[in-house]
């Protein structure tokens, strides 16, 4: 039954990086704001993280720096669309082609060069458990980040003051604004947090995932993420429901496809895709639903009235 | 060669055409569909166009166009090549081929050479490599090293390149091990470092030793070499990615096919409607250096280059029966360069179904 571990954490290794990026942007749209440009920020941070990594020897280094570069590459999304109120759409868009462009040029001497692994944990005893020891006490560390995370901001914005103030800012920004809440101010430490996110997600990519450093390696990850926020309707638990099964059936593909069932592989490829696709329809069917879990205001910009 | 792209790249292709070049040299342009610097396909090109700077520097100014979607995109900057007075025009990619030849027909006078399509015209020449070839010595190296028997292939579309080369790796691994099994996986995508690094954990799971690819990142190698398993590179030699992984690689050596066939426009000799598909004898096609295996393994794998080289061996000849059952070449026969081509159909022991 190795096996059956064995695939549990390749789906969690696939799963991560989506996790963490889409519970990032969950916030960004919890306040109100809508931020395409998750891939930017996200190849920004696998290209920074892998960076740092390799010159200093040290992963932590690039998964700090890799956070840090999210979060700068967000502050300009969050100054522009926030401050000079420019189109969040179109900023967002930009935003991904100049980080695909930018990360381009700073990582063109890395190309091809091994990367230094962000290793699992070992615990002795624990770790070496039949079955289940890899997956609950081996595995690396942004996977255990990545559930902690999720379960801090559910906690965060259900159950704190703070959270609620930041959903209302999404939600209403005027009525939020006459109780004397900074609405810009929420919204830039929202939008920095979701850079921050992108920007562990794509550590994870370059740092765990395939610890190296190729141009365009995020590959359409943002977007995925993207698109699990809507899927999870805006609910941090279900993010992770979402990226697991999207996870899950990626690498359960790969396997029918090795066990050689003769199913068409093109129709394999397109099973996550199609399973996301169905759940929107379903999710978008039901209004009330809808209704009552979109932030009210989300893409809408704030300016208040003097 | 197709790869899908993500983005809108016209800013890229502004940015790296240079409207200056003096007079006196030609001007020779390539448009690539992926980063100069991939580490795989299109630097192998690039390396290519670099080689003509070095040669032929004197009388030939080179220029680029990267990340060039193919589409709509792709036709738009072989224009703008063509109104900028190159001379002649390299388009890398499979997907390209429609706009090549769309182009071409309004720019006459203008040369154009595409790779790897099946499409010429007056002034379109295209230029492909034998790569099944190094496919079936890799294919003979997987059979010997191989403890399980079963290697993977981890392969991008059922285009008739990507299916010569499962069939050619089968073949050269059973001409050494006649029970010899290989089990594909689709990725569909040419460049995904993630996929493909899952493709390969998915099949070292089930039980395979030996992995090959045909898609252009080095993900699988890298899985390999952390599984301490083993695996082939691709179109650049991987070595770096798998240091104990790497068997060999096969690797895209476009240089002196880029600087002979520019040499032929200074002299006046280039033809377009040809179809050149050069192989290991030519150079066009090279393995890195057998490494990770004994050396009997290796000597081996150097015989059957040599004999590959001058035509003593070659990969698709009969008797060959297809998965079906059928006869594909009877004994002694050999499969013409027009039904290779057009290769739709996998050989016996393939334990897939080809998409269609």
């Amino acid at each position: 039954m190795e096996i059956f571990q064995s695939i549990i954490l390749t789906i969690a290794t696939a799963s991560t990086p989506l996790l963490i990026a889409a519970i990032g942007e969950l916030v960004v749209e919890r306040s109100g704001v809508l931020n395409l440009g998750v891939e930017g920020m996200m190849v920004m941070g696998a290209v920074v993280g892998f960076a740092v990594s390799l010159s200093t020897g040290s992963p932590w280094l690039g998964v700090f720096a890799a956070v840090i570069a999210g979060m700068l590459f967000s502050l300009l999304f969050a100054f522009l669309t926030l401050t000079l109120l420019t189109n969040q759409v179109a900023t967002g868009l930009a935003l991904t082609l100049l980080g695909l462009g930018l990360s381009g040029l700073i990582g063109e001497s890395f190309v091809g060069q091994a990367g230094i692994k962000l290793s699992s944990i070992h615990i002795p005893i624990l770790s070496d458990l039949p079955l289940v020891g890899r997956i609950l006490f081996g595995q690396d560390p942004l996977f255990y980040i990545s559930i902690i995370v999720v379960a801090a901001i559910s906690w965060f914005l259900f159950k704190t003051r703070a959270g609620l103030t930041l959903r209302s800012v999404g939600d209403n920004p005027t009525s939020a604004h006459a109780l004397g809440i900074k609405v810009v101010r929420v919204r830039y430490v929202a939008v920095m947090f979701g850079g921050a996110c992108a920007g562990l997600a794509g550590a994870h990519l370059s740092l765990v995932y395939t610890p190296q450093w190729v141009e365009n390696m995020t590959a359409g990850r943002g977007w995925i993420a993207l698109a699990l926020v809507v899927f999870a309707s805006w609910r941090p638990w279900r993010v992770i429901g979402g990226a697991y099964l999207f996870g899950a059936m990626t690498i359960g593909q790969l396997h029918l496809q090795a066990l050689g069932f003769g199913f068409p592989s093109q129709l394999l490829s397109s099973l996550p895709y199609l399973a996301t696709i169905i759940v929107l329809v379903l999710i978008s069917g039901n209004r009330r639903l809808t209704m009552m879990n979109t932030p009210a205001s989300l893409g809408r910009p704030f300016v208040a009235d003097r | 060669m197709k790869k899908l792209m993500t983005g809108l790249a016209a800013a890229t292709i502004l940015a790296s055409m240079s409207p200056a070049f003096s007079a006196d040299k030609i001007k020779a342009c390539f448009m690539y569909v992926g980063s100069k610097s991939d580490g795989g396909w299109t630097q192998a090109h690039d390396a290519g166009r670099m080689m003509v700077d070095e040669k032929l520097g004197d009388k030939v100014e080179t220029v680029f166009a990267e990340n060039v979607p193919e589409g709509p995109d792709a036709e738009r900057a072989l224009e703008r090549f063509a109104r900028s007075g190159c001379a002649i025009i390299f388009s890398t990619s499979f997907g390209f081929m429609d706009p090549t030849l769309a182009i071409a027909a309004k720019f006459p006078d203008v040369k154009f050479e595409h790779a790897t399509g099946y499409k010429t015209a007056p002034n379109v020449t295209t230029y492909n490599s034998r790569f099944y070839e190094g496919r079936y010595i890799i294919g003979q190296i997987a059979a010997k090293i191989s403890k399980t028997g079963t290697a993977g292939y981890i392969a991008s579309f059922p285009i008739p390149e990507v299916v010569q080369g499962i069939n050619a790796f089968l073949l050269g691994a059973q001409s050494v091990n006649p029970d010899f099994k290989l089990k594909v996986v689709w990725v569909n995508t040419w460049f995904d470092a993630g996929k493909e690094a899952d493709a390969a954990k998915a099949l070292s799971d089930q039980g395979v030793d030996v992995i090959t690819q045909h898609t252009d990142s080095t993900g699988p190698m890298q899985v390999a070499e952390e599984r301490k398993i083993h695996a082939f590179g691709q179109a650049f030699d991987q070595i770096k990615a798998g240091p104990t992984a790497q068997l060999t690689a096969i690797t895209d050596t476009w240089g002196p096919y880029y600087v002979k066939r520019i040499q032929m426009v200074l002299d006046g000799t280039w033809k377009g409607g040809e179809m050149s598909w050069d192989g290991l004898k030519d150079g066009i096609l090279t393995m890195a250096p057998y490494t990770n295996m004994p050396d009997d393994v290796k000597a081996m794998a150097m015989d059957t280059e040599a004999k590959l080289k001058s035509g003593e061996l070659v990969p698709f000849h009969g008797p060959i029966t297809k998965q079906d059952g059928t006869v594909w070449l009877k004994e002694g026969e050999k499969a013409d360069d027009g039904t290779l081509g057009g290769l739709k159909f996998y050989v016996k022991g393939i334990d897939d179904k080809l998409p269609e």
